[in-house]
């Protein structure tokens, strides 16, 4: 237990640097901005209590704001996430299943990671990139935006399954 | 009374996350007001030195680039002076002696540890605070042009808005014949920001300088903006629409100047009894 906490406050400090030092310097042509960071909501254990799931969230996303000058756009869309995500893994199971505790692609298969990614990467990045402009009057321009960065995300989040946080 | 109880419980999870929404909401809402505040952005001391020291690293793989701009500066100061000292020559020399203590404007260096181009709200964090001078309201220049202005000071680094944040608009002329607008930012291109407020009467061309028009304390007057790229007459209103292209390389923000201006409390304070004149008559 002590464990996997040191382990997942590793990856949450790591995530934080790797988003603002690395991927938010990354700005092709203006419009695309990979978001790393939410994998650390993705990967946290089945079990983990709602109420601590929610409330890191809270942190995870404030802590990219104050280093982002976004004040409250990340931390809402995080939460967002954090909170539907039982829902989603409930959606895209196979109830017989027997289900491993720890989300990852190496338990649960390439297919099962890849949708499970897909729709908390798109929801996180629509809730953000709209919040971000609060308007709908570029609303292609901001959708773009969206499907592009939510590319490029799904596409680091599922690499780094190969890389590093392997398990 | 118990079944709502029950109830709460059952649903705590729901009513964490709209709370917590409703926190993000009022921080997203409120941050103007928090923007002065150190603690919630880029400037505090922990992102700051995170910034710092991560830049120093990149800074050495950049270090031929910004040898380079460094030489081309210095070599303009260099002709900048000798045209001035040719002038001085040239005019009576009691009249020039008034100048050339001018010191309204105080040029403090500093390196651009954190910086974005793709956000609506740009910002730049810079590795220079109180301790070195540097005060809210102060202009940021590259020596390409002008890059934004300071708004929150902690100790030792300080948060700027770039043009390209559309909370900011900055006062701006035409070199040419000196009518003045304000540019702002509309987002999309990091390249572009656009003019407005010119009426069109003024005769415009491609590739006008854009120049900042001193009429704020932030910047001295004649500091380049850009030029022109597009413009247009939109149907049904009197102000042009113009694109104008930024002379400041926004993605290779490596060391700008900051502006203090030491004249602004006599300016400010003059004109707010300026303006406590006319409310009284």
């Amino acid at each position: 237990m002590g464990q996997q906490i040191i382990k997942y406050f590793v990856m949450f400090v790591t995530l934080i640097l790797i988003q603002v030092l690395v991927l938010n310097q990354v700005q092709f042509s203006g419009y695309v901005n990979p978001y790393l960071y939410i994998l650390f909501i993705l990967l946290l254990p089945l079990n983990t209590p709602r109420y601590s799931v929610l409330l890191l969230a809270f942190v995870l996303g404030l802590s990219i704001d104050i280093f982002s000058n976004s004040l409250g756009i990340h931390s809402a869309a995080t939460v967002l996430i954090a909170f539907i995500r039982p829902f989603v893994i409930r959606s895209i199971s196979n109830r017989e299943e027997d289900r491993s505790d720890y989300p990852g692609l190496r338990q649960n298969g390439f297919r099962w990671f890849l949708y499970y990614t897909a729709i908390m990467v798109i929801v996180h990045h629509t809730f953000l990139f709209y919040v971000e402009v609060f308007t709908f009057v570029n609303f292609w321009t901001t959708l773009s935006r969206v499907l592009l960065s939510s590319l490029f995300s799904i596409f680091v989040i599922v690499l780094s399954q190969y890389l590093i946080f392997r398990e | 009374m118990r079944s709502l109880i029950r109830y709460l419980i059952k649903n705590y999870a729901f009513l964490l996350f709209l709370l917590l929404e409703i926190v993000s909401f009022i921080l997203l809402f409120n941050f103007g007001r928090y923007q002065k505040v150190q603690y919630f952005n880029s400037a505090n001391r922990i992102t700051a030195s995170v910034y710092r020291g991560f830049n120093s690293v990149v800074n050495y793989f950049e270090l031929t680039k910004i040898n380079r701009e460094l030489a081309d500066e210095n070599a303009l100061l260099k002709s900048q002076i000798q045209l001035k000292k040719n002038s001085e020559v040239a005019s009576l020399s009691n009249v020039s002696r008034f100048f050339v203590g001018d010191t309204t404007y105080k040029y403090i260096p500093v390196r651009v540890i954190n910086n974005s181009v793709n956000k609506v709200f740009n910002y730049i964090t810079l590795d220079k605070g109180w301790k070195q001078g540097i005060k809210p309201d102060q202009g940021i220049v590259s020596p390409n042009g002008i890059v934004g202005v300071v708004i929150s000071v902690s100790n030792s680094y300080s948060l700027g808005l770039s043009v390209l944040n559309q909370r900011w608009s900055v006062s701006v002329k035409l070199k040419k014949n000196g009518y003045f607008g304000s540019l702002s930012w509309r987002g999309n291109d990091y390249r572009i920001a656009n003019l407005m407020e010119i009426p069109f009467h003024v005769e415009l061309a491609h590739g006008d300088t854009v120049v900042t028009s001193g009429y704020s304390s932030i910047f001295p007057e004649g500091i380049l903006v850009g030029t022109i790229q597009s413009f247009s007459k939109p149907q049904g209103e009197n102000y042009y629409n113009i694109q104008v292209r930024l002379s400041t390389d926004f993605k290779a923000l490596s060391f700008v100047d900051v502006i203090e201006n030491m004249n602004k409390k006599e300016i400010k304070k003059l004109e707010n009894v300026n303006q406590d004149g006319t409310t009284n008559n």
